[in-house]
């Protein structure tokens, strides 16, 4: 009962999409039962403490520890499945967008290396689709993509140990509808901290102030024949356009937290002078660039895994397509710097820009102007 | 001083009956030039609603970037008092009136396509663009219709006029203080406005009936950018006319290159972009207005 447990509106979108990728599902399918392992006996894991964090929305981080402060603990989430029309830039174009917990990309989740992540995923009945998570930090079926798939009105519970240190992504990745989901917006990260904080990889404790997680998200809004955005009434309804533009590879929006502009202005991210900044940069679905105009990275994990010595003073970092990043900073100089996807027509022309507001005191040695620009 | 008493009808020979000569004279080449033509035909349905500004002597905050020595500092005051009075657009040029431009072939296309234009003010035009309508209208008319300088802007648009002042200590050493405060003071106004163009007369009229001044479009003004150095001691050092790049004024000032018709923020410059480009015009009405329409006529722009 509860398996189909569909609105009507769900199950006409469900059969149109049905209809156009039929093919596709059941090659789906069948490759996700290949790969599902037999439930084995859990692990006791009664003697272990549990946590339950609140998630926050992005750039935002929840608060944690950055040292283990103690043996692996169960960290228990909740993620909720929310289909919603977000707006993404400042001419009102719409996307049906897919989210975790409500926001593009969905929040970000900090344990350490070895803790038990435990994520109850619900997909309330007023949803139209089917959803699961794929964490790129999990390991076996599909990143738990196997054992998540819930239809509206579902929930489920994965507990995966989290064995790998590094930023990951998370994403949603259905059966035959994968690139859809993820490029409307169903992807976020999760950091895996190791359990004695994050270190130079020669021994020096690397402690960040202050954290912020920026998700980078590709939008493919079909236009009409005026070449205005086109809005839908419903998922369903934007499907086979939204497909055909999937197809061009050719993103009409490159954004960070969900639309253009939106760590920008009153939203920009801010700092001081001398303190240490980690920005954790997620691509679910292409290669990023991401640089940060008036400064560095002073030590990048472009690939976003804790284990490898980080890269010293980088300019620009590379994050290939499904994978987090992060880079340290210590601000030494106050103004607005721009963080930017450095291929500069995906920042400027397509919205891939952030802004930093840094306070303090202006360091002459850094910078001085010797001539203002003049022509005489 | 006795000679001038003496002959007075002497006098009268001497500077009466040239002057005459020379207006019968004037008054022939004018006719024959066509300065007294009549308005060209249905001039009348061209003729936009305007509003007249009186005179006044008011102060604004000057144009262009106010350099002392290497740090970048507020501009000053300027007081400037206006004898004549100015007749300019009521509303800014709309979509519909922009329209009949481009399609007499008058007018480049605008950038952005309304999907419902009923009453909008034209957007996504460049400088260039807006010189071109001003042109088109002016032969439509008759008249002398011109973009506005940034003065002329502040005359007409009064209180509504921004003042971007940062209010810094102009002694500090610090330039991210400047850039802090230009960012804060733009992303605070930015936050409050809708950006999508409303139809005119949303934004409502100012103390002389002006309307939508400094709603979400920037308009387009004749005043070329401008970089002024200043000595030490405050006192002007030189200043550098950046032509090519004109004043758009809004809810803030935003120095913008001519051809740009959809501005954008850029990497380097991190400042709120304008939401929208549009324009309104001005109005000649001095006794040389006829010349002007002459002159533009004979292909002679000033």
């Amino acid at each position: 009962m509860t398996q189909f447990n569909l609105t009507r509106r769900s199950m006409l979108a469900g059969a149109a999409i049905a209809g156009a990728i039929g093919p596709l599902v059941t090659a789906s399918f069948a490759h996700a039962n290949e790969e599902v392992a037999p439930v084995t006996t859990p692990t006791d894991l009664s003697a272990l403490q549990r946590v339950k964090v609140d998630l926050v929305k992005p750039p935002f981080v929840h608060a944690h520890t950055q040292k283990a402060d103690g043996p692996p603990k169960i960290v228990e989430f909740t993620l909720t499945i929310q289909e919603k029309k977000m707006v993404i830039d400042d001419s009102g174009t719409e996307v049906h967008a897919m989210t975790f917990d409500g926001s593009v990309p969905g929040p970000m989740m900090v344990v350490h290396q070895n803790d038990y992540v435990e994520l109850t995923l619900i997909n309330p009945d007023t949803n139209e689709l089917q959803h699961n998570i794929d964490f790129h930090s999990a390991t076996g079926a599909l990143g738990g993509g196997a054992l998540t798939v819930v239809n509206p009105g579902e929930k489920a519970v994965l507990r995966f140990k989290a064995t790998k240190a590094g930023v990951f992504v998370y994403h949603c990745a259905p059966p035959g509808m994968v690139p859809w989901h993820v490029t409307s917006g169903m992807n976020g990260a999760i950091m895996v901290l190791p359990r004695e904080g994050l270190t130079d990889g020669h021994g020096k404790d690397l402690t960040y102030d202050r954290i912020y997680y920026v998700g980078e998200q590709d939008f493919y809004i079909p236009r009409d024949e005026a070449g205005n955005f086109k809005k839908y009434d419903s998922l369903g309804e934007s499907y086979s356009d939204t497909l055909e533009v999937m197809r061009t590879l050719t993103p009409s929006h490159v954004v960070f937290n969900g639309a253009v502009g939106a760590l920008t202005g009153e939203n920009a991210m801010t700092a001081a002078v001398g303190e240490k900044v980690l920005i954790v940069h997620s691509q679910a679905n292409r290669d990023t660039r991401p640089h940060l105009i008036g400064g560095h990275g002073d030590y990048v994990w472009a690939t976003g895994k804790f284990r490898n010595p980080p890269d010293l003073d980088q300019e620009t970092w590379f994050i290939p397509g499904g994978t987090a990043g992060a880079a340290f900073y210590t601000f030494e100089q106050p103004g607005i710097y721009a963080y930017v996807n450095h291929n500069l027509i995906e920042a400027f022309e397509l919205g891939a820009a952030a802004h930093f507001k840094v306070t303090g005191d202006w360091n002459d040695d850094l910078m001085t102007a010797i001539v203002s620009p003049t022509g005489t | 001083m006795s000679a001038t008493n003496k002959n007075p009808a002497f006098s009268l020979l001497q500077t009466a009956l040239p002057l005459a000569l020379l207006s019968a004279l004037a008054v022939g080449i004018f006719h024959q030039a066509g300065i007294f033509a009549a308005p060209p035909p249905a001039a009348a349905l061209y003729e936009p609603q305007t509003v007249i500004i009186p005179p006044r002597t008011f102060q604004y905050r000057a144009d262009g970037e106010f350099i002392r020595g290497v740090h970048p500092v507020d501009a000053p005051m300027r007081t400037v008092s206006r004898r004549h009075a100015l007749t300019v657009m009521k509303y800014q040029v709309t979509v519909t009136e922009y329209d009949v431009c481009v399609m007499e072939g008058g007018c480049a296309p605008a950038a952005t396509i309304a999907a419902t234009s009923a009453g909008l003010p034209v957007t996504g035009v460049s400088h260039d663009d807006a010189v071109a309508y001003a042109r088109w209208l002016s032969e439509k008319t008759g008249e002398q219709w011109t973009l506005p300088s940034d003065e002329d802007l502040a005359f007409a648009a009064g209180k509504r006029f921004p003042d971007d002042a940062s209010g810094l200590d102009p002694d500090n050493r610090n330039p991210a203080l400047k850039w802090i405060a230009d960012y804060e003071r733009e992303a605070a106004s930015r936050s409050k406005r809708d950006p999508a163009p409303r139809p005119i007369g949303s934004f409502g009229e100012n103390e002389y009936g002006l309307a939508d001044f400094a709603g979400n479009i920037w308009e387009w003004t004749s005043t070329c950018h401008r970089r002024v150095h200043l000595y030490a001691n405050g006192s002007q050092k030189g200043v550098e006319i950046i032509c090519g790049v004109n004043v758009a004024v809004g809810p803030h000032r935003s120095p913008t290159s001519a051809f740009i018709r959809d501005p954008r923020g850029g990497g380097c410059s991190v400042g709120t972009p304008p939401d929208n480009l549009g324009f309104r015009l001005v109005k000649t009405t001095g006794w040389y207005a006829p010349v002007l329409n002459l002159l533009r006529g004979r292909g002679v722009t000033l």
